[in-house]
C-alpha cells in the first residue's frame, strides 16, 4: 500500500477515528517486512496486539451439577421438617383440638347419664323382686309352721 | 440449557473474559481465578442468561467490573497483586512475547496506563470490538470512548519513542 495513505491512516488511529476495517488495512501492512522504519514504534504496538490476542484461557471449569443442588435443597427441607415437628410437640393442642375434644367429652358424658338412667329404671323393677324375695321368706317361715306341725304329729303318733 | 449448550455459549468468548481479566489483574493466576469466577457466576444464572440479548458484552461487562472490585480490595488491604508470569516457561507464546524485549516494553506500558484506558485499549485494539459493542460494555459514550482511546494509542507510542528513539530518523 501507499506510504501516504498509511500514515494519513495512522493520523487517524491516533486520534481513534478509525474503522475497525482500516485497521485490518494498517494490521495487514505492519504484519509484512516492509514496514518504513519511522513508523517501527507502531510496528511493535501491532505486533503486541497480535501476539495477545491469542493468548486462550485454558483451564477447566468445575461446572457444578444439578444433583448437587437438588441434595442442598433436601438437606433444608429436612431440617426445616424437624424443626417443625419439634415445635408442635411443645406448643400444645390447638384450639380445634380443645373443641373436638370438648365434644367428645360431652357426648361421653351423655352417653353415660343415659346408661345410668336406664339402669336407675331397672333398679326399681328389681324391687319387685325384692318384694316377692321377702313373700318368699314369708312362705319359708310358714313351710316352718307345717314341719313344726309334722314333728307335732309325728309325737302325737309315738303317743299312740 | 445442559452442560454442552452452555460450553458452546461460553466459548466464543472466554478467551477474551481472560484477557481482559489479564489486562486488568496482570497476574496469570489472578486472570485465571477470576475468569472461573465468572464463567462459574454465568453457569450459575443459566436460567436468566437465555433472557440476555448478548451475553458477550454482558460477560465482558461483569468481568470488568469484578476485575476493578478486585483490585480496589487489594488495595485496601495494602496488598499488590505480585505477578511472577515470567517463571512460566512451558507457555511458548509467552516466551516468544518476551523474548522481544520491545514488545514486552508494550505490555509495560499498558500497564502504566489508567484502568479505563486498558479495558478500551484491549477491547479496540486486541478483541476489535465495535465502538457500539465497548459503549455498551462501559456503558459510556462512544465520543469519550474514541477520546480516551485516542489518549491510550499516543502515551503508548510516546513512551515508546522515548525508551527505543522509534520514530527518530
Amino acid at each position: 500500500m501507499v506510504l501516504n495513505s498509511i500514515e494519513k491512516l495512522l493520523e487517524k488511529y491516533d486520534n481513534g477515528e478509525t474503522s475497525l476495517k482500516e485497521e485490518q488495512q494498517l494490521r495487514a501492512y505492519f504484519a509484512s517486512n516492509n514496514v518504513a522504519p519511522h513508523l517501527e514504534s507502531y510496528r511493535v504496538m501491532f505486533q503486541y496486539f497480535n501476539n495477545t490476542k491469542q493468548e486462550q484461557f485454558t483451564k477447566d471449569v468445575p461446572l457444578k451439577s444439578k444433583t448437587y443442588r437438588l441434595y442442598k435443597w433436601i438437606s433444608v427441607a429436612a431440617v426445616a421438617l424437624l424443626m417443625l415437628s419439634v415445635f408442635t410437640q411443645f406448643a400444645g393442642p390447638t384450639q380445634e383440638e380443645e373443641r373436638e375434644a370438648l365434644l367428645a367429652y360431652n357426648q361421653t358424658m351423655e352417653a353415660l347419664s343415659l346408661v345410668s338412667s336406664k339402669f336407675n329404671q331397672g333398679a326399681t323393677s328389681l324391687n319387685a323382686l325384692n318384694m316377692a324375695g321377702a313373700q318368699f321368706e314369708k312362705g319359708v317361715t310358714q313351710v316352718g309352721y307345717i314341719s313344726e306341725f309334722s314333728t307335732a304329729t309325728d309325737k302325737i303318733f309315738k303317743n299312740k | 440449557m445442559t452442560e454442552s449448550d452452555f460450553v458452546t455459549l461460553v466459548m466464543p468468548f472466554k478467551d477474551k473474559v481472560f484477557r481482559l481479566a489479564k489486562r486488568l489483574l496482570v497476574s496469570n493466576e489472578e486472570a485465571e481465578d477470576a475468569t472461573q469466577e465468572i464463567l462459574l457466576k454465568l453457569w450459575n444464572n443459566k436460567q436468566k442468561i437465555e433472557d440476555y440479548r448478548n451475553v458477550e458484552a454482558f460477560s465482558m461487562t461483569m468481568t470488568k467490573n469484578f476485575c476493578l472490585d478486585r483490585l480496589k480490595s487489594k488495595q485496601a488491604q495494602n496488598l499488590k497483586i505480585v505477578h511472577s508470569n515470567y517463571q512460566d516457561h512451558n507457555v511458548s507464546l509467552q516466551k516468544q512475547v518476551e523474548t522481544n524485549d520491545s514488545i514486552d516494553w508494550v505490555a509495560k506500558i499498558i500497564e502504566e496506563l489508567p484502568e479505563q484506558q486498558k479495558i478500551i485499549l484491549q477491547l479496540r485494539d486486541i478483541e476489535e470490538y465495535e465502538f457500539e459493542e465497548i459503549a455498551k460494555v462501559l456503558e459510556m459514550n462512544q465520543t469519550a470512548i474514541r477520546v480516551a482511546l485516542s489518549r491510550a494509542r499516543k502515551t503508548i507510542r510516546e513512551k515508546l519513542t522515548n525508551t527505543h528513539s522509534y520514530g527518530i530518523k
